[in-house]
Parts: structure tokens; C-alpha cells; sequence
């Protein structure tokens, strides 16, 4: 059995649809430590020893945000610029998190198409997740693929959105329980598809 | 009385006190000393316009004055408060007017005085003047000083010593026949008296407690303030008269009746109905004293008359600074005391008449003995000056007006005028991050309270240019007024402005309308800080959190929501005195305000496809 955190992070909750239920499945799920970050620091003043001591006890990290400008709400940069510190996450002596996952579960407003290559947006969502992926690497974090919600802008109504939140349990529930195969949640470019049904 | 006499008199009276006591306070002698003079001028005995039987109504309607005085002063002391201060009340107090009854009594005697005048001279003169002390030490701001809570706790015991005082002297009377027995209360047997007088203080307690704050929330509910008032002179009469006719002094149940109702909702609006009613009396109370000093035995009598006051004046002080020594009282506290209770008291007109009455005391004496008491009432005025100006100082951190500024030795680039209830926040913030911050505070107690949390505070009104001179304001760069009094901030920043056009000034604004006003005075919108905006925000946005709004959101609502007020000053300022583009402006801001925040309050419905998050992050 792993610890699970999620990092919630959505500026405006009462404005989402999809993560707005897709937090409340995580929060049903057993073994999962759920934080909403933007309620706990509204003022953006991070706690980080008490942030890094969360980090410690978690085996998994899982970072659930709006796919912002190809990137993460702003809070969750602040986060990591705070928390993941010098001596303690990396560098001399950095060595705290070590060996745990990390991945984050994004809702992107385009297609699957877009992202691509030829596509309007130039880059897969992995590749444009680069820099997290390069955080957790540098941090001795073994980054997993995304889990990701294309169209979120297409998704309307709860009745279309719930299967994904439903998966989104189902995939923390396989992290709790190490279920996932891991070789190749590492290496895909979504982990949508390798979640058990 | 014709009318046009009572407007007369009225007139008198009035005129004296406002010609006479600004001027006294002007030049520092305080306001009762400004009524005594008053009264002794247009008395009998200079100018003649009021006095005689007249005189003597105008004081015996004017001593309620002193009941409304003692019902407010109980209205403060809650029944805890006034537990605590059991131990002066009975040690001090009775030490008092044991010994100097005792000692007055001894004098007396060896002056040829048989013991029972003399016993009676000397319950006479332990009393002080409840009035005339409490009035001063108000307004000397001593009253909650150590010194001055000691000498209310002695003149409670006084009042409460009269009963026994009244009690005992039919006993003195030369001849038992000519005791005057008089009401129902008398003719109970003796053992009922006591009965019906500590049934009479029940019965205050019990309606103080369970009928008054009913009655005063029915009244409340007419929206008839002037009600309000009636209903409050009304108890303080009513009380008055059932103390009188259970033999107990009228003043005293008042402060019971006070006491009782300094725990109900109603004390606030008590004390604000009641003030100028006290205030106009009280002021009566002292030119009726000081009406009635009687020139005449003065004059046949002059050297006696002086000896005997001094001499009262010093034995009185004496044996109070030598009961204070015993009690361990310390410094000036132990001068004040002696020197504020050293006077004769009002009690003293009543209980001399009261010993003519029944031959206890020789007409003649009585009448000299009546010239003494007031004339040492005239004088205490004056003791008082002497504590502030001679004794006070020469102990420290004793007296509001009379603490010396204290030597600034260090010059910081900030000056913090206040550090009070608001200042405190701003100059331990400032402090905090390494900044040096020269404090100014005039409290006095509050500054020694302050060093003995480890704050370097400056004892000193920041509102004299002195003093700044002294905290080095030519060097500083920045002087923050975080005062609590209007208009000594709006006068600070003018002279601050005028003196020093390149310091930067910030402000703490009680209102908008302040802040107008010291943007006026050249303060930048910025710089005049609004004293209760912030902290009134923070409370909503703990409220909106509560109710279940997102905490962000909120927050930056907040911030949103106050950059949006600011813009709307912005707009007031040139139209602040021009009350209906001010409105029309306020209106206008109002109606932008709630299509400003209209499209964020909305939740997004389930089937909706607008919304932040689609406008702004994902359209990507």
C-alpha cells in the first residue's frame, strides 16, 4: 500500500466543472490525503515545512490543476518554488524525496488532436510538461504520465463528466494499491489508458 | 418664585459660571475653583445678587447634583470592582474618620469644648467633600490613578458613616426632650429599624437588578429618548427620596442604585443622558458653596477664621499621610491622598444645622465652624494645584499633566506618535522588520506598562512641535500619527506640513470624511490610512469563508473590492462638500460595483459552457 497526496489547485473552484468533480471522487478515496491549495493559502503565504513534512510521509505525489497556459496555475508554481528547497529536495544532501512518483492530472481545454506536432498547439501535453517532468527527475522523483481530461470545454453536463472522474478514482485507488504498471505509465505519453477499468 | 425672578436667578447663576470657570480653567485652577469664586462673587456677601433663604434652595436643589455624580460613579464600578476595593474602603476609610473625629474631638476639648459638642465637631469635620474631590480628580484625570481610587474609597466610607453619624447625634443632645423624632420610621421599635433600612437597600438591588432594565427596554422601544432621561432622573429622585426616608443618605443609595445597574445594557445610555444634568448641577452645587461662605464672621474674625482653616486643613493631611504610611502607601499617591481629603465636606452644612437644631452645638461655633468647611472646601482647588505643580513631579510617572516629557536620547528615521490601540500594530510591525522607530505615547500609565514589556516608548504629547523637535523630526524621514483623537491628528498634519513640507506623513483616519480631510492638508489618498477598513475587510472575508465561498476568490475579491473604493475616493475628493454629486457619485460607484463583481458570483450551472475556466486557460 502507497500514501497518496494530492495538490489540489484550481484559483476557482466555484467556476469549474471538471475539476471540481474530479477532486470530489478524489476525495472519496480511501488512503488518498486530499489538500486544496489555493483554499489553504489563499494568500499565497506557503507553510513550506509543514508542505515538505506532507511530502515526506506521501509516497505519491499527485499535482490535480487546470492545464494553464500549457502550464499550472500559479500557485502550484509558488508551491514548488517554495517547498521543494535546496539541501532538502535536491542538491547536498537533498535526498527527501527520493524514489516517490510524482504526476499530475490536468483538464486542457483542446482537443487531443491539437496537441500534436501539426497540430495547433505544436507539442504533445507531455512535452509541454517537460519542466515537471525535469523537476521530479532532478528531485530523485520517478515522473509518471499525466492523466488528462481533453475538451474540457466540450464536457457540459455532470452525466459526460463522470466517467472521468470515476477513472481518475480508479487511478488513484491502482496508485494506493502499486496495481499500476509502472515502466509504462513512465514512459506513456497519457495514463489514461493504463488504468484498470 | 415669579418666573421672571427664577430667569433672573437662572440668568445669575448661568452668566457666573460661564464668565468665570473658562477663565479659572485658563489659568489652570481647575473648574470647581472657577464656581466657588463665581458663587462667592455674586454671593451676599460681594455683589449680593443671589443668597440668603434663596441661596440656601439654590444649594439644597444643586446637592442632587452630587446624588446623580455618586449613581454614575456607581454606574462604573461594576459590584466585582468594588469588592476588590473592600480593603481601602473600610481600613482607609475607617481609619480615617476614626481618628480624625477622634483627634478633632481631643482638640476641641483642650480648647474648653465639653466631649459631647466635641465628639460631634469632630464626626463633623472627618468628612471631606465628596464633590469637590471626585469633580477634580475627574478632571485631573487622577480619579484611576492609585492615589485617587484611594480617596473615593474613603469618601464611600464617609457617606456610608453619615447613617450612624445621623443615628448618634440625638444622642448628644443636651437634653433627651429635645430630640426631635420625626417620620414613621421612629415610631417602629428599635430593632425594626435597621429592618427597614437594609430592606430599603434590598428592595434598590433587587429593582436595579430585575424591574429597572424592563422598564428602560420598554421605553426604549417608544424611540423617545427624552423618555429615556425622565425615566432616569426619575429612579435617581426615587431612590433619593426612599433614602431620605429610611434615614440614609440620599447620595449613597444612588451609588447603590449605580452599582446594581453597572452591568445592564443600559449603563452607557444612563451615563449620557445623566452627564450634563450632573454637570449643570454639580456646577450649581460648588457656586451655592461658594455663595454661601458667610464674609461677615470672616471679617469680625479673620485671623481665628484663617488659623482654624489651616489648622483643619493640616491635622486632616496629617492624619490621613500618617495612616497612608502605616498602609504602605507609597510616593505621591500617599500626598494626594492626604492633601485631596484635607477639606471639610457638604455633609458638614447639613449636620451643623442639625446640631444648632438640637442644641449639641452652640449657634455661634456652628456658624464659624460653617465658614471653616467651606472656605477649606474653597481651597482644595488650590491643594490640588500643589500636588500637581510642587509634589507630583517630584515622583515619577504620577500625573497626567505633570510628567516631564521624557529625555528622547536616540533619533530614528520614523516617528510613531501613539501607540495605542492602533499605533501598537503599526510600530511593532515596523519594528519587526528591522526598522527603528522613535514611540511617543501620552499615556503615562500606558508607557510604563509598555517598558515593562520590553518597548522603548517615549512618554509625551506628539502633538507639541517641541516635543517632536526633541524626537528629532528635522532628521526623520517619515512621521506616522496613529492618534485616536481627530482632531489633534488633522491639527498635527497641519503643522507638521507647514514646518516640514518634504516629511512624508501617514495618517490614521477615523472616517472618510477624515480622510478627505487630511488629503486636503496635502496627504497623499494613500498616506491618510482608513483606521477600521482593514480589519472590517478581513472579518467579511471570514465570514464569506464560513459561509462557504472559496478562499481565494474571496481574498482577491477583497483586494478588488478595495482597490475599487479607493478609485471611488479618488473621484469624492474634489466634491466632498457638495452633498448631492457626492451622493449621485456614491450611487453610481454602487450600481458599477455590483456588475463589477455580477459575472464572479455567478457558480457556473451544470449545462453552462462559459466560464473563467474557459475563457481564460483553456482555449488553448
Amino acid at each position: 500500500m502507497a500514501s497518496v497526496l494530492v495538490l489540489y489547485a484550481h484559483p476557482a473552484p466555484h467556476k469549474s466543472r471538471i475539476n471540481r468533480r474530479l477532486a470530489a471522487a478524489a476525495r472519496e478515496v480511501a488512503g488518498v490525503t486530499f489538500r486544496d491549495l489555493y483554499e489553504i493559502y489563499p494568500d499565497f503565504l506557503i507553510d513550506v515545512e509543514e508542505e515538505q513534512k506532507l511530502l515526506k510521509e506521501h509516497d505519491v505525489i499527485v499535482f490535480q490543476h487546470p492545464f494553464y497556459w500549457y502550464s499550472a496555475p500559479s500557485l502550484v508554481k509558488e508551491y514548488l518554488d517554495l517547498v521543494l528547497t535546496y539541501g532538502w529536495a535536491y542538491g547536498e544532501g537533498g535526498t527527501a524525496l527520493q524514489g516517490k512518483l510524482m504526476l499530475q492530472a490536468i483538464s486542457a481545454g483542446g482537443s487531443e488532436e491539437v496537441y500534436c506536432s501539426q497540430g495547433r498547439n505544436r507539442f504533445t501535453i507531455r512535452q509541454l510538461l517537460a519542466p515537471f517532468d525535469q523537476t521530479a527527475f532532478l528531485c530523485g522523483m520517478r515522473y509518471l504520465a499525466p492523466h488528462i481530461v481533453y475538451s474540457a470545454n466540450q464536457l457540459a453536463d455532470a452525466a459526460s463528466i463522470q466517467p472521468f472522474a470515476q477513472r481518475y478514482a480508479r487511478l488513484l485507488a491502482a496508485l494506493r494499491d502499486e496495481t499500476l504498471p509502472l515502466e509504462l505509465a513512465a514512459s506513456a505519453e497519457k495514463i489514461n489508458d493504463l488504468i484498470p477499468a | 418664585m415669579h418666573a421672571s425672578h427664577f430667569f433672573l436667578s437662572a440668568f445669575i447663576y448661568l452668566g457666573a459660571a460661564v464668565l468665570l470657570v473658562p477663565i479659572a480653567h485658563r489659568l489652570g485652577l481647575g473648574s470647581v475653583l472657577g464656581y466657588l469664586i463665581g458663587g462667592a462673587m455674586i454671593g451676599p456677601f460681594v455683589l449680593g445678587w443671589v443668597g440668603g433663604t434663596q441661596g440656601e434652595e439654590a444649594m439644597h436643589f444643586a446637592e442632587f447634583g452630587v446624588v446623580i455624580m455618586l449613581f454614575m460613579i456607581g454606574l462604573e464600578l461594576e459590584p466585582a470592582r468594588l469588592w476588590r476595593m473592600r480593603g481601602p474602603i473600610f481600613g482607609l476609610g475607617g481609619l480615617q474618620v476614626l481618628l480624625t473625629a477622634l483627634s478633632v474631638m481631643g482638640i476641641a476639648m483642650a480648647f474648653g469644648l465639653e466631649s459631647k459638642p466635641a465628639l460631634a465637631t469632630g464626626m463633623i469635620l472627618a468628612l471631606s467633600s465628596t464633590a469637590i474631590v471626585i469633580q477634580t480628580l475627574q478632571e485631573k484625570a487622577l480619579l484611576r490613578t492609585d492615589g485617587g481610587a484611594d480617596s473615593f474609597a474613603v469618601l464611600l466610607f464617609q457617606d456610608i458613616s453619615v447613617i450612624p453619624m445621623l443615628a448618634v447625634f440625638p444622642l448628644l443632645a443636651a437634653s433627651v426632650s429635645k430630640m426631635e423624632h420625626h417620620g414613621w420610621l421612629h415610631e417602629l421599635p428599635h430593632w425594626a429599624q435597621p429592618l427597614v433600612t437594609l430592606g430599603a437597600v434590598v428592595a434598590i438591588v433587587i429593582a436595579g437588578q430585575f424591574f429597572v432594565p424592563r422598564g428602560f427596554a420598554i421605553l426604549a422601544k417608544t424611540g423617545l429618548r427624552e423618555l429615556l432621561t425622565a425615566a432616569a432622573l426619575l429612579l435617581i429622585v426615587g431612590v433619593a427620596l426612599l433614602m431620605t426616608e429610611v434615614g440614609l443618605s440620599p447620595a449613597l443609595g444612588a451609588f447603590v442604585a449605580g452599582v446594581v445597574l453597572a452591568g445592564s445594557h443600559y449603563r452607557h445610555e444612563l451615563e449620557s443622558n445623566l452627564e450634563p444634568f450632573k454637570g449643570l448641577l454639580l456646577g450649581l452645587f460648588f457656586l451655592a458653596v461658594g455663595a454661601s461662605l458667610d464674609f461677615s464672621v470672616i471679617a469680625t474674625k479673620p485671623l481665628l477664621v484663617a488659623s482654624l482653616v489651616i489648622a483643619l486643613i493640616t491635622l486632616k493631611a496629617l492624619v490621613i499621610y500618617v495612616i497612608a504610611t502605616v498602609l504602605k502607601i507609597r510616593g505621591s499617591h500617599r500626598w494626594l491622598l492626604s492633601l485631596a481629603l484635607a477639606q471639610g465636606g457638604e455633609f458638614a452644612f447639613a449636620l451643623l444645622s442639625m446640631a444648632i437644631q438640637q442644641e449639641i452645638i452652640e449657634a455661634e461655633t456652628a456658624r464659624l465652624l460653617v465658614a471653616v468647611v467651606a472656605l477649606s472646601m474653597a481651597i482644595t482647588p488650590l491643594l490640588f494645584i500643589i500636588y500637581e505643580r510642587i509634589l507630583a513631579p517630584r515622583y515619577t510617572a504620577v500625573s497626567r499633566e505633570q510628567r516631564a516629557p521624557d529625555r528622547i536620547d536616540e533619533h530614528a528615521p520614523v516617528i510613531l506618535a501613539g501607540f495605542g490601540r492602533f499605533g501598537n500594530f503599526v510600530g511593532r510591525f515596523m519594528m519587526s522588520q528591522g526598522v527603528k522607530v522613535t514611540v511617543l505615547e501620552s499615556d503615562p500609565d500606558h508607557v510604563d506598562m509598555l517598558r515593562k514589556f520590553g518597548f522603548k516608548v517615549f512618554y509625551g504629547d506628539a502633538t507639541r512641535l517641541d516635543l517632536l523637535h526633541a524626537a528629532g523630526i528635522d532628521q526623520a524621514c517619515m512621521l506616522i500619527i496613529a492618534l485616536a483623537d481627530q482632531a489633534k491628528v488633522a491639527r498635527l498634519v497641519a503643522e507638521v506640513r507647514e514646518k516640514f513640507p518634504k516629511l512624508r506623513i501617514l495618517a490614521r483616519a477615523h472616517d472618510y470624511d477624515q480622510r478627505f480631510e487630511l488629503m486636503s492638508l496635502g496627504l497623499a489618498a494613500e498616506d491618510a490610512v482608513h483606521e477600521q477598513m482593514g480589519s472590517a475587510q478581513e472579518l467579511a472575508v471570514r465570514a464569506l469563508r464560513a459561509l462557504g465561498k472559496p478562499a481565494y476568490a474571496t481574498e482577491r475579491a477583497a483586494r478588488r473590492w478595495k482597490r475599487y473604493d479607493e478609485e471611488t475616493v479618488h473621484l469624492l475628493v474634489p466634491v466632498h462638500e457638495d452633498e448631492d454629486a457626492y451622493a449621485s457619485i456614491v450611487r453610481e460607484r454602487r450600481i458599477a460595483l455590483t456588475q463589477l463583481f455580477e459575472k464572479d458570483l455567478a457558480e457556473l450551472p451544470d449545462d453552462s459552457d462559459a466560464g473563467w475556466e474557459i475563457e481564460r486557460a483553456e482555449e488553448k
